[in-house]
């Protein structure tokens, strides 16, 4: 610790610290535009300029080092004329269009210009003027207000790990741009409207609709992947106009994926469904709630009676509330069904007997930055849990190896020191190996549940991987949605258990969704005996509950989910949106609020629930789901439905200490056989396809990451299969076919190919593994 | 002594080279496995002083390195040039490139450096190409590359050519240059000596620096110092240009008078009247012909000017020379040439050049000579690199000591100095208007 001075204040800092840092920890405030403490310092703008004792000039305060006994004047004369002196030259260029900018209101320059700017400008020469650029459908830019900080800059290249922006030129011509002809297309962009301190940067889907003073904010939490970011919510009118970051240094620190920041959007899509519908004679009618809540609990109730509870099949999405799920759940089974699943996308149930708790990470989301070995099992995952992987980016910069298994090799902007590209049917034989590698690096037995299944021999890969994992001090296995989603989820996490236990480190799954643990908490899960959410479908039910999904778009086979749901006498959807896929099969749709329109609690990856409250009233008709399924629990008679706010279902959903019922351990399953297949499928979900709210924000629609699907597969695959890279092929599975283009991607494991599901393009086919084949046409 | 019997048309070459009695000194710095600090002592008592331009104390900088770090270290020698005035380097490198291989083979000796580059200037490409060619005769001799004349001492030494940019001539541009990536200086600290070159212990010295390397080993760092005046050791080069009869390199000892320099280059062209001169490049303050003519060409006296000796370019202007269009001139190239980096160096050039332009051009406002003032304040001492108080002190040394000519512009919209005048001293047109 080193002892100093700033303005008067003693104080006491560590060694290394900046004297921003200092003047932070003292609450002193220093203007300041290109430092930003999730980068690196720049010391560029020289805002922060302060006096120094014995400094014969001001110092930046963001790059210089404390010292001992340092004396730091960050308000003398000598300060303020420096500062004052920087921000004219700021200003000197700077458009002062204020009136017409976006950033109006919420703009550090006029901020701070407010502090240290001059009344009337000394310049009087010709302004500069920046062409503006294209950063693709989210950020828009008006080049001209840039003050060339730079902080774009560096949290493309230091946090998206990419750099696709540039500070070009030189002197009054340097400009910010993307590479010639190129867009930013990092799940993370949007980021840098945040980060811009001017309103050079601003938001595309947002600019020119609300000034920041009209709107209210309030906080909520994200629907989307398992991190559960938190958000502020800007609405004006009822109507959200923007979603940004809520700082939270535990979770999502100051950023935002584009998914959290821009599938707001979809809220104000025109596919909301807005009354409740019926039906009849294949004609939709709009109707009352009444009418509505009666034609469903008599519906329900007559099935139960006619053919047995156990005829009822509720399916809920994994980004559904704990409170929506522990409702369905307590309603399917009040009608004598155990047949309730919210794992819409997961195919491989047999862990379900053996669960020694709810699956999650494992671990803190704030921890990974301490990891230094971890092996990702099945994932993509930059576009699984963007933040996730920024935090792992961090982390390998600060020297965590990283190790992949799986069937896809795509850039994560991080350095994979080992991978293990191999298809979905042998990660079970390569996880194997590496327990088998790993035993004998470390001389420890093999749990005795799996002894008799392991390979005979680890082979290279597998033997680098144990190598990198035993010579770890904080060590981390992950199974990722590919693997989660596996039809051997259950032996991949008995193996990573086993590898976990083996180097000392900790087993986590990174979850799906919003609520993928929460859905094991509230319980949203078939009884002993009930069926699961594969169960149901292929053991076709009389009648079904579907929660926030569409059956084309949100389920594991969307060709079984069709044929289950279209044969049903009653399917029941509970629904944001009038989503074509329901419309078909459904008899009867309840419009329920979506995230932002209700109450309600997730409980993200490490297992924390977080609350949160409407921020906006529900559009139209719509209800929160949670208190129709109360109205249709008391049409039912059925007991325990009489909860006063949607706090009271969460305390009974949430009763006990969470951590204490989080557990990824597994027992003994069933071993089952896979059928070697010629061409094996490897299912993606596209980030913005993957829930129904995302796939309907526009701007995110027009981004990258939302291009339309193509088949993948290795040069050598496709020289094996016969077919061109470009070329359109016919992609048929068990139950149905659609015809794709397919390119060439060394990326995706021999023998398999790649197609991502969630999208109408490829709705017509089957299972998300398993056998697939390959036709040119 | 550098350029001293490079007059042939081979004295590039090694032979010649070691005909001069080239090389002599790493031979024996070698054979006699010399210790490093008695090397950097031997500098220390020539008192060297760096030629690129700060004339920071060589042997001093040298120390700096920490020697005994096990990982990499690098050298690197500066010869971007691209200070407006100054063309010694290329000269060096263009006649006698050898000895500047041979001073960085001592450097690295002396700082346990295994790696070095050569940053050459882009514009002068048929140099680098020369220097190119003195490293592969040096190579070949065992006089740089692996185990140096049979020893255990290894040094590579490699040429790299940037493309013209002047702010690559800062060396921690130079080194950003150097790793491939844009050049812009960094902040310091930390300083290169610790954190240089990929991040490594680096050393960046001026070509001319490296250059006089070998001479005052075998001159002996007292030899060298007595050539010069005390704490000004040795010779220096000169570029002498502007209104002389004979511009061009005077490589003299130090503190030589300027009255004897502008002999030597001819003296004035057109035995006109000198009226001012910018003693060490354009970044330099100007100083007027009164003070200029009592100078001596050394680091002290030049300072106590109120100059720079700075990289030694002896930009000589007569009384034909209109000062506001000579401002003009300097400050469009530092507007032009900042690296856009920092706040104040970055606008502040473009205001500077932009108000000199106008009131060349008769646009003048009585307020501009205060307002220059006030913005060169604002610049100097601010920003990331020297550029931005490169960019203002020649700016507030022309208004300080030619501020009636500003003022004439101003008030009368055209030159105090007028045009056929010019015209007959530089044979460039100039427009009556301004
Ligand atoms: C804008 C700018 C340009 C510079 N250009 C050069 C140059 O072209 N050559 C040079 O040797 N030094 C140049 N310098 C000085 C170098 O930064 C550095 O001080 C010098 O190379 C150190 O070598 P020395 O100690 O041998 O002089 C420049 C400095 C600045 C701020
Ligand atoms: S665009 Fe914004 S963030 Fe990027 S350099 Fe310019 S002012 Fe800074
Ligand atoms: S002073 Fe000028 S040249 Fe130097 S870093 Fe700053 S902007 Fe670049
Ligand atoms: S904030 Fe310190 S220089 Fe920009």
């Amino acid at each position: 610790m080193l002892e100093i001075e700033i303005d008067g204040k003693q104080l006491a800092v560590e060694d290394g610290s900046t004297v921003m840092d200092a003047a932070t920890q003292a609450g002193v405030y220093i203007p300041h535009f290109c430092y930003h403490k999730k980068l690196s310092i720049a010391a560029s703008c020289r805002m922060c300029l302060v006096q120094v004792e014995k400094a014969p000039k001001p110092l930046p305060a963001c790059a210089t080092p404390v010292t001992a006994g340092m004396k730091v004047w960050t308000r003398s004369e000598a300060a303020i004329k420096a500062q004052k002196g920087v921000m004219e030259f700021l200003l000197i260029n700077h458009p002062l269009d204020c009136p017409i900018c976006d950033q109006g209101g919420e703009c550090q320059l006029q901020d701070i210009a407010v502090g240290y700017g001059g009344v009337t400008s000394r310049y009087q020469e010709e302004k500069r003027v920046v062409f503006n650029k294209n950063l693709g459908p989210l950020v828009s830019t008006d080049m001209t207000r840039c003050i060339n900080c730079t902080r774009c800059v560096r949290f493309t290249t230091e946090i998206a790990g990419e750099m696709e922006l540039g500070q070009a030129f030189r002197g009054e011509h340097a400009e910010i741009m993307p590479f010639i002809e190129k867009t930013v297309d990092s799940e993370l962009s949007g980021n840098i409207i945040d980060l811009c301190p001017v309103g050079a940067l601003t938001s595309k889907p947002f600019r020119f609709s609300a000034r920041t003073w009209e709107m209210s904010r309030r906080r909520a939490v994200s629907p989307h992947d398992s991190l559960g970011a938190n958000l502020i919510v800007q609405t004006k009118h009822d109507v959200v106009m923007r979603v940004l970051p809520y700082e939270n240094e535990e979770l999502n620190e100051c950023w935002l994926s584009d998914k959290d920041r821009f599938s707001y959007e979809g809220l104000n899509s025109d596919e909301r469904l807005t009354t409740p519908q019926i039906k009849q004679g294949g004609e939709w009618k709009a109707v009352d709630w009444q009418t509505a809540l009666e034609f469903v609990a008599n519906g329900l109730a007559g099935v139960a009676r006619d053919h047995g509870g156990e005829a009822i099949g509720a399916l809920a999405s994994p980004h559904a509330t704990v409170e929506e799920l522990f409702l369905l759940q307590k309603l399917t089974r009040g009608l004598g069904s155990g047949n309730v699943d919210f794992r819409l996308r997961q195919s491989d149930f047999r862990a379900d007997a053996a669960r020694a708790g709810a699956p999650w990470l494992g671990m803190k989301v704030a921890e990974v930055g301490e990891l230094n070995r971890l092996l990702v099992i099945g994932s993509f995952l930059r576009k699984d849990n963007p933040l996730l992987a920024q935090r792992v980016r961090q982390a390998a910069r600060r020297g965590l190896h990283v190790s992949v298994v799986g069937p896809t090799a795509d850039d994560w902007l991080l350095p994979v020191r080992q991978r293990a590209l191999v298809a979905p049917s042998a990660m079970v034989d390569s996880l194997g190996q590496i327990v088998v590698a790993l035993a004998a690096e470390k001389g420890a037995e093999v749990d005795a549940l799996l002894r008799d299944r392991l390979p005979a021999q680890a082979g290279d890969e597998a033997r680098a991987i144990a190598a990198s994992l035993a010579s770890g001090r904080k060590v981390a296995v992950w199974l990722s949605n590919l693997a989660v989603q596996d039809r051997r989820a259950a032996e991949l996490q008995q193996l990573a258990n086993e590898i976990a236990r083996l180097c000392g480190g900790r087993a986590g799954v990174i979850g799906e969704a919003a609520n993928s643990v929460g859905g094991y908490l509230a319980a949203a899960l078939p009884s002993a005996g009930g069926l699961d959410a594969r169960g149901m479908l292929e053991q076709a039910r009389k009648a079904y509950v579907v929660l926030g999904a569409e059956p084309d778009l949100d389920f594991a086979n969307p060709a079984l989910t069709r044929a289950a749901l279209g044969t049903a006498q009653l399917v029941v959807a509970l629904s944001a949106f009038d989503a074509e896929s329901l419309r078909e099969v459904a008899d009867v749709m309840l419009p329920v609020a979506p995230f932002a329109e209700t109450s309600g609690t997730f409980v993200n990856c490490e297992g924390r629930a977080q609350s949160f409250v409407a921020v906006a009233r529900p559009q139209g008709d719509t209800r929160p789901a949670w208190k129709v399924l109360r109205v249709l629990g008391n049409l039912l008679a059925l007991p325990g439905f009489d909860y006063q706010d949607s706090e009271a279902v969460r305390d009974e959903a949430l009763a006990g200490d969470i951590a204490t019922r989080l557990d990824n351990r597994v027992g003994e399953i069933a071993p089952f056989a896979v059928v070697p297949a010629t061409c094996e499928r490897v299912t993606d979900v596209p980030i913005h396809f993957a829930d129904p709210l995302v796939r309907r924000a526009p701007a995110l629609a027009r981004s990258r990451d939302a291009a339309a699907p193509v088949a993948r597969a290795s040069a050598a695959t496709l020289a094996a299969l016969g077919v061109e890279a470009g070329a359109r092929v016919r992609l048929a599975q068990e139950g149905g076919r659609v015809d794709l283009a397919i390119v060439a991607d060394d990326g995706v494991a021999a023998g398999c190919v790649r197609v991502p599901a969630a999208h109408p393009a490829t709705a017509g086919l089957g299972a998300m593994s398993g056998a697939i084949s390959v036709e040119r046409i | 002594m550098i350029l001293a019997g490079c007059d042939g048309d081979r004295s590039w070459r090694l032979q010649d080279y070691l005909a001069r009695g080239g090389y002599a000194a790493l031979k024996k710095i070698v054979a006699e496995k010399i210790p490093q600090e008695t090397i950097i002592a031997e500098l220390k008592t020539s008192v060297l002083r760096g030629r690129g331009g700060a004339g920071f104390p060589t042997g001093l900088k040298w120390s700096f390195m920490p020697r005994s770090f096990p990982g990499d270290k690098y050298l690197a020698c500066n010869s971007d040039e691209g200070e407006p005035g100054t063309f010694k380097d290329r000269d060096i490198l263009r006649y006698n490139p050898h000895s500047v291989i041979e001073g960085m083979a001592i450097a690295a000796y002396a700082m346990g450096a295994a790696r070095g580059y050569n940053y050459i200037h882009g514009e002068i490409f048929e140099i680098y190409q020369r220097f190119e060619e003195a490293l592969e005769e040096a190579r070949a001799a065992q006089l740089i590359g692996q185990n140096i004349l049979g020893s255990d001492f290894s040094f590579e030494l490699f040429a790299h050519h940037g493309y013209g940019a002047y702010i690559c001539g800062e060396e921690t541009a130079l080194l950003e240059s150097i790793e491939g990536k844009k050049g812009q200086p960094r902040f310091k600290p930390p300083f290169p000596a610790s954190y240089g070159l990929y991040g490594k212990p680096t050393t960046i010295n001026n070509t001319e620096t490296f250059a006089s390397v070998p001479f005052i080993m075998n001159m002996g760092g007292e030899g060298f110092l007595n050539l010069g005046k005390p704490n000004n050791g040795g010779m220096k080069l000169f570029s002498v240009s502007g209104h002389v009869n004979r511009p061009g390199n005077y490589e003299v000892p130090m503190g030589t008078p300027f009255a004897e320099l502008l002999e030597m280059a001819g003296g004035m062209r057109g035995g006109r009247k000198l009226k001012a001169v910018i003693p060490g490049g354009s970044s330099a303050p100007v100083v007027p012909a009164g003070i200029m003519m009592d100078c001596t060409m050394d680091y002290d006296s030049i300072s106590k000017a109120g100059s720079m000796l700075g990289s030694g370019a002896v930009i000589v202007m007569d009384e034909t020379t209109c000062m506001v269009k000579a401002l003009e001139r300097l400050s469009y190239f530092y507007f032009e040439e900042s690296c856009g980096q920092c706040t104040p160096c970055r606008e502040g050039t473009g205001w500077l050049y932009r108000v000199v332009h106008r009131i060349e051009h008769g646009l003048g406002r009585p307020d501009d000579l205060d307002l220059l003032n006030s913005v060169t304040a604002n610049i100097m001492g601010r920003t990331i690199c020297a550029l931005g108080d490169a960019a203002s002190m020649p700016v507030q040394s022309f208004v300080k000591h030619f501020g009636d000519e500003f003022m004439y512009h101003i008030e009368n919209k055209k030159c105090l100095v007028p045009p056929e005048v010019q015209y007959a001293g530089s044979q460039i047109y100039v427009s009556p208007s301004c």
